[in-house]
């Protein structure tokens, strides 16, 4: 029986080349590193960044404004899916850099795993980003899960690292369970899992509504669970705190953009008719969380969890942007909208993985820098990092000049132009409160006297990236505009 | 001179330089800092200098406008420009720069670099406040002035500075946080602009305009600060070092008055007649009330602090008046209370460098041990208590004469100022300076030195100059008050 008899077409591979030259090469360096020797890791290394350039390349080359569909519709490559990718492979490449020493240091038996997890965790995320259909968001989802169990547990000997890493597979399995029941509701009542499919469906009105709306409210929960805000949040603060920090700065990172692509793939594209009431839903999560996250990370004495809470209630604020795009059925201001919360997702990534960068700076063997009280008197230590790490916790406050003021004003904005200025006001309040505790970072570093006055010691190549970072957040602060108009213009042919 | 920027000049120069002294200051090499410092305050202040030579009376319109896009996907631009109203505060923000860099000239051994670069960046952004005429970029800047202050008060401040510092911090980032919500509703329903003079022009109806009357109530109150919201103050004056404090207290304070006049009586006009009762009476209760608190001060920074607020008090009051008098008297006040108080700290802090101490108990009998330094604080305290032929008479005086225009009982009231501000501060100087020496600190007292005697003199000669011929700097802001006013008369309801 020859090919042409099975009568087998050949799916368009284009859309996906990034993937599979992702995957073939992941596969290469598992190989690789299995014959290489501990001093040689350094091969692995670069072979990692190779990849991810090559995908770079790769994903910039094929991009164009063209929505493409393969595998029988159930992927889909756009301008969205090009522009996030993207922003993913940098993100995880500068992840990767800041961590190297780190890891190298911390998980000896971990040889190449790191980078090897940390790529198949890349693919996962690069498959959630160009999922048309249900189930392959799971299967990127899992892809991603999977690979993060591992890593939160990749220092073995570490008590609070194993904890964690069992309480984030528990619940993060579960979470995969509430979000497949959800699927397979919504199969029952539209009888399809592709997801422009389910649209049309919905659309046409011949879908029981019932079943539809108890699928959404398990869908919403999974996915409240992936992206970490209340009350689906328990995991987030074990999980930031318990993890070698490499780790947590991954998790806090790159994850965030994935759990954006899957919320506009489910919810926007595939059931904006819905929108009514997944909105309300999120309005609440969105609220509960930057009440809770900010009001919890007031008490912590640790970085890390402090970051964690913080990150609780930056999605939050996040969600205010998802939550403005339909008004009474009017889809006029979407396009505001979901490209604010992109704005704000961008730009909370790239500051966050600055802040926890600053933590890895500082940390030494046998040492994490990971309490409050370890960044005593920076200022007196090094005025160039305290300044750059000040720079970092006045944009996550919002303060201006810095990134984090434009994107919680380009998300405030949306809310005030869906008209929800209640909620607009609790937001601003809630960030009030933020600011006292990254105010207190910088109180700690500047108004404190230093208890440890060691120089810093880190590798020259960290010290660059973590001032690039810092300068980073102030330069887009100065001029956001650039990334504001990339940001809507990947998100205009994809709603 | 009009082909350059020069309000760009006007912000850009201070920031730059202030950057210039953060890069190349370091702990060993003070004196360049310092020296650095005072090169771009002068430099800054210079620049100033075209905007009144260049100013046309004439015209209530912006003046040395400059626009360029700066986030067009929200329509937001770097639009800047001055009328009567702002070009005062311009100059008098540089000048009090260049004194703020003297006053800590041997004061502050502990990271000069920094310290300097701190006032420098935040006399920059000032600048900026003051000549912003898109709504976002005020915030901006509004904003971004709050994290140099922050830093000084809490680096170089005194014991409670932690405390002094997140206050004064947190207070103002509340007030401003609704302000930010205000502006987005004007945004919003002006069609998608963040031109202040656009919002000025654009209809809102009554509700709203009551909603956004508060929420700018609010934001510039705290920043004002009128009674109830001023308990930040005396914290933040206290724990501030001297430079700290002559800066809040001549151009912070400022800048939430300055809000008024930008925004709340023009945008929402019929919501600011409708609630000038409310403003009025929390003026009243200011200068009054207020009066009183500081009449029992212990400590001296806390006396001249509540005075301010009692002072700002009487801006407010001015302002909501609408009458030229009112209006045209705030801002002759505003100006002199950046003189008279930043000259009250300074003796303060003159003081407090040779004894370490601001307690009024502490002192007594300074004339015998400081007598050049008696007759300046005497002049600054008499100016301070509104004597004629000082510039704290011209100001109080035209309010007063505004408001027995508006109302008997209104002008009875400020006028009382006249008496409790006189109580308290020559009180206070009786105490301080008359008398025998009274320990061993004051015993040990040298008079001023030169640098000293030099800041005095400037903030004296400013003082007295207003106070006597006060015509130049009402001429300036005459017809921009007199197109305010006649804009805030028009109703904006339809």
């Amino acid at each position: 029986m020859t090919l042409s008899e099975m009568n087998f077409v050949l799916p368009d591979l284009m859309p996906a080349a990034a993937e599979i030259f992702l995957l073939a090469a992941v596969s290469l360096i598992l190989v690789v590193d299995v014959f290489l020797k501990d001093s040689r890791r350094t091969t692995t290394f670069l072979m990692t960044q190779l990849a991810l350039l090559g995908c770079f390349v790769i994903t910039f080359m094929t991009s164009s404004a063209e929505i493409t569909y393969t595998f029988s519709n159930m992927y889909v490559d756009d301008l969205m899916a090009d522009f996030l990718k993207l922003l993913l492979y940098v993100t995880v490449l500068i992840v990767m850099w800041y961590s190297r020493d780190y890891m190298l240091d911390r998980a000896p038996h971990a040889k190449g795993e790191f980078y090897s997890l940390s790529l198949f965790a890349t693919l996962g995320m690069m498959v959630m980003i160009s999922a048309n259909h249900f189930l392959t968001v799971y299967l990127g989802l899992e892809l991603l899960s999977l690979s993060l169990y591992g890593m939160v547990a990749l220092n073995r000997d570490s008590v609070q690292a194993t904890e964690a890493a069992m309480k984030y597979f528990v619940l993060g399995a579960l979470a995969s369970g509430l979000l497949l029941y959800g699927m397979s509701l919504i199969y029952g009542a539209t009888g399809t899992l592709e997801i422009t499919a389910v649209a049309e469906r919905l659309y046409m009105g011949a879908a029981n509504k019932t079943v539809l709306t108890l699928g959404l409210v398990f869908l919403v929960a999974g996915l409240a669970f992936k992206l970490g805000v209340v009350p689906f949040h328990m995991w987030i603060p074990d999980v930031y705190h318990g993890a070698p920090t490499a780790i947590t700065m991954f998790i806090g990172s790159a994850p965030k953009l994935a759990a954006f692509a899957i919320v506009m793939r489910m919810l926007v594209n595939g059931l904006i008719v819905l929108a009514a009431d997944w909105q309300q839903m999120l309005i609440l999560l969105s609220v509960l969380s930057m009440a809770i996250g900010n009001l919890a990370a007031i008490a912590q004495t640790n970085l890390k969890r402090m970051l964690a809470y913080s990150a609780i209630s930056h999605m939050g604020f996040m969600l205010l942007g998802i939550v403005t795009g339909v008004v009474g059925g009017d889809a006029r201001y979407a396009l505001n909208a979901y490209s604010s919360a992109m704005f704000y997702v961008v730009t909370y990534v790239l500051t966050s993985a600055g802040t926890f960068g600053m933590i890895l700076l500082l940390a030494r063997t046998g040492f994490e820098a990971d309490n409050l009280d370890d960044y005593k008197g920076l200022n007196k230590r090094s005025p160039w990092f305290a300044a750059i790490m000040m720079m970092l916790m006045f944009s996550m406050a919002g303060v201006p000049f810095f990134v984090g003021f434009f994107a919680k004003f380009s998300v405030l904005q949306a809310v005030v132009a869906a008209g929800y200025m209640k909620l607009a006001i609790a937001a601003v309040i809630f960030s009030l409160i933020g600011a006292y505790y990254y105010l207190r970072v910088v109180k700690i570093m500047y108004f404190d006297q230093p208890t440890d006055t060691s120089p810093i010691e880190a590798p020259l190549n960290m010290k660059v990236l973590a001032s690039a970072n810092g300068l980073a957040v102030a330069v887009l602060g100065i001029f956001p505009q650039a990334l504001m108009s990339l940001c809507a213009f990947s998100l205009l042919r994809s709603l | 001179m009009s082909g350059y920027p020069l309000l760009s000049l006007a912000i850009w120069i201070p920031i730059i330089a202030g950057f210039v002294v953060l890069a190349t200051g370091s702990d060993r090499n003070a004196p360049l800092a310092r020296m650095l410092s005072l090169a771009g305050a002068v430099l800054g202040l210079l620049v100033t200098i075209p905007l009144w030579t260049g100013f046309d009376y004439g015209t209530a319109a912006m003046q040395f406008v400059e626009l360029a896009p700066w986030i067009p996907r929200f329509n937001i631009n770097y639009h800047l420009g001055a009328d009567g109203i702002s070009m005062l505060f311009v100059i008098l923000n540089s000048f009090i720069t260049v004194i703020v860099v003297l006053a800590g000239w041997q004061v502050i051994e502990q990271k000069v670099a920094q310290y300097n670069a701190a006032f420098l960046i935040m006399s920059g952004l000032m600048n900026g406040i003051f000549t912003a005429l898109d709504g976002m970029l005020f915030y901006v800047f509004f904003e971004a002035s709050l994290i140099p202050l922050y830093l000084i008060i809490g680096v170089w401040g005194g014991p409670n500075r932690v405390y002094a510092a997140l206050k004064f911090f947190l207070y103002t980032l509340a007030g401003s946080l609704l302000f930010l919500v205000a502006q987005l509703y004007l945004f919003i329903n002006s069609g998608g602009s963040f031109s202040i003079l656009d919002w000025h022009q654009l209809p809102i109806p009554m509700g709203a305009q009551i909603w956004i009357f508060l929420a700018f109530l609010i934001a510039f109150a705290v920043k004002v600060p009128m009674w109830p919201v001023h308990t930040w103050l005396p914290d933040a004056h206290v724990e501030a070092p001297t430079g700290g404090s002559i800066v809040l207290a001549a151009i912070g304070l400022k800048l939430g008055a300055y809000g008024f006049l930008r925004f709340s009586l023009p945008i929402t006009p019929d919501a600011s007649h409708e609630l000038a009762g409310l403003v009025i009476a929390l003026s009243l209760i200011a200068v009054v009330y207020i009066g009183f608190v500081a009449l029992v001060q212990a400590d001296m920074k806390k006396l001249v602090a509540y005075s301010s607020i009692a002072h700002m008090g009487f801006v407010t009051l001015g302002f909501f008046m609408f009458n030229a008098m009112g209006i045209e008297g705030a801002l002759v006040q505003m100006i002199s209370h950046g003189f008279v108080s930043g000259a009250m700290f300074f003796s303060i802090g003159v003081m407090y460098d040779r004894v370490h101490s601001r307690q009024i108990a502490d002192y007594g009998g300074v004339v015998n041990k400081m007598p050049k330094f008696a007759a300046f604080f005497m002049l600054f305290a008499m100016a301070n208590a509104g004597l004629p032929a000082t510039s704290g008479f011209v100001g109080e005086f035209m309010i007063i004469l505004g408001a027995v225009g508006y109302n008997f009982w209104v002008a009875f009231l400020a006028a009382s100022t006249m008496i409790v501000g006189a109580a308290y501060t020559l009180w206070m100087y009786k105490r301080v300076v008359f008398g025998n020496v009274t320990n061993h600190h004051v015993d040990e007292m040298d008079d001023i030195n030169g640098r000293e005697f030099l800041i005095l003199a400037l903030l004296a000669a400013g003082t007295l100059y207003m106070g006597l011929h006060p015509l130049p700097f009402t001429e300036v802001m005459h017809t921009s008050v007199n197109e305010l006013l006649r804009h805030v008369a028009v109703t904006k309801l339809q």
